[in-house]
C-alpha cells in the first residue's frame, strides 16, 4: 500500500468514528479508562523527563553565555522561553508517542488479531467510535495537562540545576522568569500539544485498528506507528512554527 | 430465517466460497461441515459481513443485508450471537464482565439484574466458578463456554457458533451441543454451526450443509446422511474403520426405510 491509500483509509477511519453512541454511560466509563491510562500512565516518564531537560539546558545556556555584558537573569529567561516554546510540548510529546502511541497500537492490534474487533461490530457496536474515538479524546485531555506539568517543571529543573551547580541565585533566576514574559508563549505551546494529542492518538490508533496477521505485525505496526507519529509531531512542529511565529 | 444465494468469494486468485445457495430455517440447527481449510470459517464470516462478498446475495427473514446500511446492520446485529473460533473475549475483562458487555451496552437492566442474567447463562454453559477469572487464566475449552454465554446472554434471533466444541472434552461437547440445541428450539433461533465433530452432527443435525473445497458438496439431515452415496463426505465423516461398521450396521438395520439425501445423486 502507498501512502495515498494508507491516507485515504486513515480519513476514512477518522470519519467512521462520528456515529451515535449507542449506549453514552459505556461510551464516557471507556473514555474514564483511556484518561487515566493515557493521563496517570505516562505522568512519571514526563516528569523525570522534564525536570532533567530543564536542569541540562540551564547548564547548558550558562556554558554558552560567557560575557560578563549579559546580566545572569537572561540564562532564566532563555530556559523558560525554550522549554515553553519547544522541549516541553515537542521533547514530551515525543516521548508520549512512544509511550502512548505504543499502547494504541499494540492494544487495538491485539483486539484486531484475536477478533476482538470482530466481536464487537457483531454485536452491532461501531468499533471505530467506541474504540479510538475515546482514545483521542482522552489524549485531547491529558496531554495538554501533561505538556503544562512539563513545562512548570521544565522551568523548574532548570532552577534548580543552575542554583545546585552555583550558576546563579534563586533570586536572579526567578528575577529572569518574570522579565519580558509573552503569554502568547504559552498559548502557542498549548496549540502544539493538541496538535501532537492528536497526532500521537489517531496514528497509532489506524495502524493498530488494521494490523493483518499475528503477534509479529503487531510489533511491527507498533513501531512503524511510533516513528510515523514522531516524524510527524516534527514535521508539524515546524508548520506551526512557520505558521505562528 | 436466513437465505443464501450463490454466494461467492475469493481472496486474490484463490476462490474460497464457490457459489453457494442454502436456506438456514428457523428454530433449526444448522450444521456446516467440511475439512479443515474447506472455507467453514470464511462462510460463517461472509453470512454476518465481516467479510464482503464477491457475489451472490443473503436475505435475513427476507431482508437483504447484502445492500443495507451501515446503521441498519447495526440494528440487525443486536440480534445476532457469535462465537468465533478462538473464542475472541475481551481480555482486559473478567469472564463475567465479558458476559455482561453486551447487557450493558444494549439493555437498561439494573447491575443486580445483569448480575442475575449472567449467572443464569454461565449455569447454563457448566461454568459456575471462574466469574472473577480473566480469560488468560481460564483453558481453552472454558473461553469457549464463556464465547457461547456472551453470545447468547441477549436471547439472539440469530446464532453464528464457529466449532463450539473443538478443544472440549466429549462429555462437555454433549452438554454445549445439547444447550445450543435447546435455546435454538425454545427462542426458535437461526442457528448456524460450523463443526467437524461426528457427535454433533449426529446428535444435533437437523440440517447439514457438507462443505468441499468452496462447493456444497452434500446437503441433508442427520436421518440422511447415513445413507448418502456422496464418497467425499463418506470419506469424511466415516473415517475410521469403526466408523464405516457403524454405518453398515446402520444400514442393514434400515435398508430402504429412509429417503436418501436431496442432492444425493453422485
Ligand atoms: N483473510 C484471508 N485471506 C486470504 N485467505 C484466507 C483468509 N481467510 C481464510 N483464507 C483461506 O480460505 C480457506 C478457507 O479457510 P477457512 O478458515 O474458512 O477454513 P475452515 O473450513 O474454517 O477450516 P478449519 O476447520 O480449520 O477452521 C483457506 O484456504 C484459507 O487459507
Ligand atoms: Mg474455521
Amino acid at each position: 500500500m502507498n501512502f495515498f491509500n494508507h491516507f485515504g483509509r486513515y480519513l476514512l477511519m477518522i470519519k467512521g468514528m462520528f456515529t451515535r453512541p449507542e449506549n453514552w454511560k459505556m461510551y464516557w466509563k471507556e473514555l474514564m479508562h483511556q484518561c487515566s491510562d493515557i493521563g496517570i500512565g505516562s505522568l512519571g516518564i514526563v516528569v523525570v523527563v522534564a525536570l532533567f531537560i530543564g536542569a541540562v539546558s540551564t547548564l547548558q545556556t550558562a556554558y554558552q553565555l560567557v560575557s560578563n555584558l549579559i546580566p545572569k537573569s537572561t540564562i532564566a529567561q532563555i530556559v523558560r522561553d525554550t522549554v515553553i516554546l519547544e522541549f516541553a510540548p515537542t521533547i514530551s510529546c515525543i516521548v508520549l508517542a512512544g509511550v502512548v502511541g505504543s499502547k494504541i497500537a499494540s492494544e487495538l492490534g491485539n483486539m484486531r488479531v484475536s477478533e476482538q474487533i470482530d466481536a464487537l461490530e457483531i454485536m452491532g457496536i461501531n468499533t471505530k467510535a467506541y474504540l479510538i474515538m475515546p482514545k483521542i479524546l482522552a489524549s485531547f485531555i491529558m496531554i495538554p495537562l501533561l505538556v503544562i506539568v512539563a513545562g512548570v517543571l521544565g522551568i523548574w529543573g532548570g532552577r534548580l540545576a543552575g542554583t545546585m551547580a552555583v550558576i546563579l541565585s534563586r533570586e536572579e533566576f526567578d528575577q529572569g522568569l518574570l522579565s519580558g514574559f509573552q503569554p502568547f508563549n504559552v498559548r502557542f505551546a498549548l496549540y502544539k500539544a493538541y496538535t501532537f494529542a492528536f497526532i500521537i492518538s489517531s496514528i497509532p490508533a489506524y495502524f493498530g485498528y488494521f494490523v493483518k496477521g499475528g503477534a509479529l505485525e503487531i510489533g511491527k505496526a507498533s513501531t512503524t506507528a511510533v516513528v510515523t507519529s514522531c516524524i510527524m509531531i516534527l514535521f508539524a512542529d515546524y508548520i506551526l512554527a512557520a505558521l505562528l511565529l | 430465517m436466513i437465505e443464501i444465494k450463490d454466494l461467492h468469494k475469493s481472496f486474490g486468485d484463490k476462490v474460497v466460497i464457490n457459489d453457494v445457495s442454502a436456506v438456514m430455517e428457523a428454530g433449526k440447527a444448522n450444521l456446516i461441515i467440511g475439512a479443515s481449510g474447506s472455507g467453514k470459517t470464511v462462510f460463517m464470516k461472509c453470512l454476518v459481513g465481516l467479510f464482503e462478498p464477491d457475489g451472490g446475495e443473503i436475505l435475513y427473514s427476507g431482508q437483504s443485508f447484502t445492500v443495507m446500511e451501515e446503521e441498519q446492520r447495526k440494528e440487525l446485529r443486536q440480534q445476532i450471537g457469535m462465537l468465533f473460533q478462538g473464542s475472541a473475549l475481551f481480555d482486559s475483562q473478567t469472564v463475567e464482565q465479558n458476559v455482561m458487555f453486551p447487557l450493558d451496552m444494549f439493555t437498561r437492566l439494573t447491575y443486580t439484574e445483569k448480575l442475575k442474567k449472567v449467572n443464569e447463562v454461565l449455569d447454563r454453559v457448566n461454568l459456575n466458578d471462574a466469574n472473577k477469572k480473566f480469560p488468560a487464566e481460564i483453558s481453552g475449552g472454558m473461553k469457549k463456554r464463556v464465547g457461547i454465554a456472551r453470545a447468547i446472554v441477549l436471547n439472539p434471533k440469530y446464532l453464528f457458533c464457529d466449532e463450539p466444541n473443538s478443544g472440549l472434552d466429549p462429555q462437555t461437547s454433549l452438554v454445549i451441543d445439547k444447550l445450543i440445541y435447546e435455546v435454538t428450539k425454545e427462542f426458535n433461533m437461526t442457528t448456524v454451526i460450523n463443526t467437524h465433530d461426528m457427535n454433533s452432527v449426529m446428535e444435533i443435525g437437523d440440517h447439514i450443509i457438507y462443505m468441499y473445497e468452496g462447493e456444497k458438496e452434500w446437503e441433508g439431515s442427520n436421518k440422511q446422511i447415513i445413507y448418502s452415496k456422496s464418497k467425499k463426505l463418506n470419506d469424511f465423516i466415516f473415517a475410521s474403520e469403526f466408523l464405516q461398521d457403524v454405518k453398515a450396521m446402520r444400514m442393514l438395520d434400515a435398508e430402504g426405510k429412509v429417503p436418501n439425501g436431496k442432492n444425493d445423486n453422485n
